[in-house]
């Protein structure tokens, strides 16, 4: 991992002060997110859902030292082979990796 | 500050907002075809798209003093479909001389398949022989990093290629260094949910350098925000970086990759852009 230390050209306080309520407000929702997946009218287990286990991966990175954190979680949340696909299984992509190829 | 939007699907887009981003400096922008929503069922359907971009969308934005340019192909998200893709890449050659037309986007992967590949790779070619740049799409989310890796292999299996002339579109902290470290140009698109907000578009400047990159708000049919970039200037000023640098990203930077097509000419700039003056509007 590369060691991206170009500045923000503005001090600490000043970035807590200009990004601190947009910050805490994000986090508030995804507690709320993931309480809301506990409360599923069908009682299904979130960890079954990749899409949320990944994510819960990528929170992790979260409490992790820096640099580059956005990337690694990033990361966590990408198709990792290299090759192409055979076929078009669907158009559009869901935010998160299934391992089986196949989705949920 | 006037700046450019590089990266525009204004036949999406209403007139209000053609004045939106005319008053808040807006003085030149690029359409890249794309997808419509649905597959379309033939290439005539393409070829009227193609007259659209080039004849009927450069007379409505004219309407509000910006300039407009465009980029020809089908897009990723058809690209499945090969029997569609070579109609369509034959009827392109003969709008490529079209004097808002800058060269073939965008095109790229949507879901890394092999005839994706094979589509893009035609895609490659076609702007190769007729000496046109290129407009790339990277895929979306988890497609993003692998369709990235598989996309520049491609270009670069074509050994007259020069990055340069190449525009890597919707890079992200985790595809921007493979971008810049194999010379090609950098776009990063400011979406509301997906792709970059405001805050990491400065992040990513702030960290790799202004160099090379470029804003856009590929606005389109879907949530996307026309006046992203006036947004992000915002965001720029809000961290003290100077009006150099933010000039740089957005106004600079796009015109110095789109000033390699021969025919971009911004009639506004104070600055001398090569290339010829031509008439843009094609009005009867
Ligand atoms: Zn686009």
């Amino acid at each position: 991992m590369k060691n991206i230390d170009s500045r923000c050209p503005l001090p600490l306080r000043r970035i807590v002060d200009e990004y601190f309520a947009e910050s805490r407000n994000k986090m508030l929702e995804l507690g709320a997110f993931f309480d809301r997946l506990d409360r599923a009218g069908d009682a299904a287990d979130p960890d079954e859902e990749f899409r949320v286990v990944a994510l819960k991966r990528a929170a992790g990175v979260l409490l992790e030292p820096g640099p580059q954190r956005v990337k690694r979680m990033a990361l966590l949340l990408s198709d990792p082979t290299e090759e192409p696909r055979e076929y078009l299984d669907r158009k559009a992509a869901w935010g998160a990796y299934a391992d089986t190829g196949e989705g949920i | 500050m006037d700046y450019i939007e590089p990266h525009a699907h204004m036949i999406s887009r209403t007139t209000d907002d053609y004045q939106q981003m005319a008053l808040t400096g807006c003085v030149a922008l690029s359409e890249p075809a794309f997808w419509a929503g649905w597959d379309r069922q033939s290439a005539d359907s393409f070829e009227d798209y193609f007259r659209q971009l080039t004849e009927f969308e450069p007379t409505r934005a004219a309407q509000f003093g910006i300039q407009h340019y465009t980029w020809l192909c089908l897009n990723p998200k058809e690209g499945e479909n090969r029997d569609m893709a070579r109609q369509v890449l034959a009827r392109i050659p003969k709008f490529l001389q079209r004097p808002n037309v800058l060269g073939i986007g965008e095109i790229g992967l949507n879901r890394n398949t092999l005839r994706e590949m094979e589509t893009l790779r035609d895609h490659i070619a076609l702007a190769l022989e007729h000496g046109s740049m290129i407009l790339i799409h990277t895929p979306h989310l988890e497609d993003k990093y692998k369709g990235t890796k598989l996309i520049i292999r491609t270009l670069q299996s074509f050994q007259n290629l020069d990055p340069r002339r190449v525009m890597i579109d919707h890079a992200e902290e985790h595809t921007i260094e493979m971008i810049r470290d194999n010379g090609f140009r950098c776009g990063l698109t400011l979406y509301p949910n997906t792709k970059v907000s405001l805050a990491r578009a400065a992040d990513i400047i702030e960290m790799h350098s202004a160099e090379g990159i470029y804003v856009n708000s590929a606005c389109d049919w879907g949530f996307s925000v026309p006046v992203a970039i006036p947004q992000f200037i915002l965001e720029m000023r809000r961290r003290k970086h100077s009006e150099a640098t933010i000039r740089k990203v957005v106004y600079e930077n796009p015109i110095a990759f789109f000033s390699q097509a021969s025919n971009f000419y911004l009639s506004r700039a104070c600055e001398s852009v090569p290339g010829n003056v031509k008439e843009l509007a094609y009005v009867d």
